[in-house]
């Protein structure tokens, strides 16, 4: 039962880091904000600039 | 030695089971064969050659040092670099390296019958796509996180650096003109498609706005908003295909074309945030759901496949695509099998996450594993369709015929037996007005996935919308890779006429960004616009192009690996990149060969233009033969920078192993890492 809990704690993890919620999350951390539309903004704004430079594989 | 014995027993049954299985699928002749022999087959052989070569690759080749700090811990900065948990990574790379191609590829090379393209599928994937994802990974994991190009112009030298960047960009524009060509081929005169997928711009531009106003930073929930409302766009699109309204949304491959390549140059101007970034997520999102639905399905309901082992199309005179089985095979299967497209993510984000160098082995190998599963789950969609149902689909107007009836008589009279009343009845279930000439990959693989789910979800009743969904589901993968990849070209074309004059360079400076994201779809624009102008199809001239500079990028990414190897001393194991290395060069070239040279012109660019030439037709003629001889100058130099790449190689590897050159160590300095110690 640990086990299966653990395995689907990685799981929702993976997709929190997949579809980046956990980067905006280290981002509020490290900038010691809470989440806000003006907080995503900035967060949106570092981020795409790596975003943007990331291929996307065939 | 009980448990070690069970052990040795265990992987001997697995071993075993694999050889029988891949022993049935390659022997079985002139008899129809359950497609979960394809399925064991590989999953043993994934599971053998992750136990056992990757594990030698890690200790002999690669020394993998769990104590040494990576540059995730070094340089954490809690944005590029973060020390990732490894399945985590896992999830991150696979989702990055798949995409369309593992589903196309298979489908296009299933017209030589299940079984070459099966075995290159995993054979290539376990001695070559994963190794060569693996090293490259690793190798970027040691040297901060360097990308192939800045890593090719240290190891190899200044002209490996210029080629890898040319490699680059040329790979960016032949993909981005052949996925294109995929999605006009899929969608003209469907009105039901067309609808779907427009609409999954509002789509994307909603989630977008709601991500970024309503609900920040709720990607998992706004991406299942998106997933949901794209699930009502399918259902909405029956509607609209059966009303007044479908003549709004039918459309010739001409105006498709133009379409695309406005949206194309639309997506690359418009803020990330807005369009790219949601249609990212929403179609990582509908990706995985569906690569997981798709195996469940296949090992729920069994499938047998209809194609033969062999078809009489590996002497070449295939109507999907013209030439023989050795190279074309290995060319047009890469993705699932080699892509040198993958050693770009795996020296971009990826690096910088990877937690312990020993995981580099699980997120490497095992993710390029999982994507080789993927296509061979494309194989099979592809070969459960009766032969004559599959190429009256994927067969070119050109080739069997204008009309249903030529088509379908065309098609019989190769041994594989078809009517038009069939194919009519089939459109008909799947919602479309034909299935003639729907060349490209995507209508087969969405037929044959509907056929596998109308097996047991609701029937032929339900087929139509299992069709629309799996279209729905590769275009929406294509137009990310056109964003995403019209985007990465810009920035590399801006980079590159920044050393000319400054200005251009700046990534922010609007007259810039028009004038480069112009340039960049101009350049996939034309190859997608002589796709569809194209009488065999344009699949069977672009597909191939892009399988050799795919290929051809894999190449210089195993130089760049080998070059690596021998520097560091372990010329002994020097055979394991070097060894797939020699089989690009063989199938790369060769091919090339062929498609520039080749007296068929239906395989041979120059010989195809020399037959137009000597028609004397009028119209189109001019541009036909300006294409094919632009097709052949393409691949021309393509090769010629890969073989100045080898040559510049084989001459630092001369000079290493002669003593005349010290090997310089191009690895960041070992730091001990603070993280727990794991046994490899």
């Amino acid at each position: 039962m640990r086990r299966l809990k653990s395995a689907w704690k990685t799981f929702l993890h993976t997709l929190r880091e997949i579809f980046d919620e956990n980067a905006y999350s280290r981002f509020l951390a490290h900038h010691e904000m809470t989440s806000s539309r003006e907080a995503y903004a900035q967060y949106l704004r570092e981020s795409n600039l790596n975003r943007e430079r990331r291929p996307r594989c065939c | 030695m009980n448990r070690s014995f069970l052990r040795t027993l265990l992987w001997i049954c697995i071993a075993g089971l694999g050889a029988f299985s891949l022993a049935t699928i390659a022997l079985r002749r002139g008899e129809s064969i359950n497609a979960l022999w394809l399925i064991l087959a590989a999953l043993c052989s994934y599971a053998v050659g992750y136990r056992f070569y990757s594990k030698f690759v890690s200790t002999k080749l690669l020394l993998l040092d769990s104590s040494r700090a990576t540059p995730a811990e070094r340089l954490d900065n809690g944005r590029d670099f973060v020390p990732t948990n490894k399945w985590v990574v896992f999830g991150h790379h696979f989702a990055a390296i798949a995409g369309p191609g593992p589903l196309v590829g298979p489908v296009l090379a299933a017209q030589f019958g299940y079984l070459p393209g099966t075995i290159w599928i995993i054979v290539g994937a376990v001695l070559g796509g994963c190794v060569q994802d693996f090293v490259i990974l690793l190798f970027s994991v040691r040297r901060d996180g360097k990308s192939l190009t800045e890593m090719a112009r240290e190891e190899v030298g200044r002209v490996g650096g210029i080629v890898a960047f040319i490699a680059v960009m040329a790979i960016i524009v032949i993909l981005l003109g052949a996925v294109a060509l995929i999605v006009v081929n899929a969608l003209k005169g469907s009105p039901w498609g067309t609808f779907t997928i427009a609409a999954t711009i509002p789509i994307a531009i909603l989630m977008g706005v709601y991500l970024r106003h309503l609900r920040p930073g709720k990607v998992l929930e706004t991406s299942a908003l998106g997933f949901a409302l794209v699930l009502l766009a399918i259902f909405g699109g029956q509607w609209v295909a059966h009303s007044a309204y479908a003549n709004w949304f039918t459309f010739s491959a001409p105006v498709l074309a133009v379409a695309i390549i406005v949206y194309g140059f639309s997506a690359s101007a418009l803020p990330v945030w807005l369009l790219l970034a949601p249609r990212d997520y929403l179609s990582t999102f509908v990706k995985l759901g569906t690569i997981c639905i798709l195996a469940v399905g296949i090992v729920a309901l069994r499938p047998t496949l209809h194609m033969p082992a062999l078809t009489r199309f590996i002497d070449g005179s295939g109507p999907v695509f013209a030439g023989s089985i050795f190279p074309f095979a290995f060319i047009t299967i890469a993705c699932g099998a080699v892509s040198g497209f993958h050693a770009l993510i795996s020296s971009g984000t990826t690096p910088k996450l990877i937690q312990r160098e020993t995981e580099t082995r699980m997120v490497g190998y095992g993710s390029m594993l999982a994507e080789s599963s993927v296509a061979v789950m494309a194989m099979i969609a592809a070969c459960v369709l009766d032969p004559g149902v599959y190429f009256a689909i994927n067969a070119p107007a050109g080739v069997v015929g204008a009309t249903p009836a030529a088509a379908a008589q065309t098609i019989s009279s190769w041994g594989f037996p078809v009517t038009a009343d069939q194919m009519a009845t089939l459109a008909r279930h799947v919602g479309e007005q034909t299935l003639f000439n729907r060349t490209g990959g995507a209508p087969a693989f969405a037929v044959g996935m509907a056929h596998i789910f109308s097996g047991s979800l609701g029937g032929t009743a339900l087929m139509a919308i299992w069709y629309h969904f799996a279209i729905m589901f590769e275009a929406l993968f294509i137009l990310t890779v056109l964003d995403a990849g019209t985007r990465v070209g810009r920035f590399m074309l801006q980079d590159g006429l920044g050393h000319i004059w400054k200005p251009l360079g700046r990534t922010s400076w609007y007259p810039s960004i028009i004038v480069t994201s112009a340039v960049v779809v101009a350049m996939w624009g034309y190859f997608l616009w002589a796709g569809i102008r194209d009488p065999l199809g344009g699949i069977n001239t672009m597909w191939p192009l892009f399988g050799i500079s795919n290929q051809l990028l894999a190449t210089v990414a195993l130089c760049v690996a080998t070059t690596i190897v021998v520097k560091s001393g372990r010329l002994k194991y020097v055979f394991v990149t070097l060894m797939p290395l020699c089989w690009l060069v063989a199938v790369t070239f060769s091919a090339s060969y062929e498609k520039v040279f080749n007296s068929n012109p239906r395989i041979g660019f120059l010989a195809h233009a020399a037959q137009l030439s000597a028609s004397g037709k009028a119209g189109d003629t001019a541009r036909l033969i300006f294409n094919d001889r632009l097709d052949a100058g393409v691949t021309v130099v393509l090769v010629v920078l890969v073989v100045m790449v080898l040559v510049e190689s084989f001459t630092e590897w001369v000079r290493v192993l002669s003593g005349r050159k010290q090997p310089l160590a191009t690895e960041t300095p070992f730091v001990r890492s603070k993280f727990a110690q794991e046994e490899i």
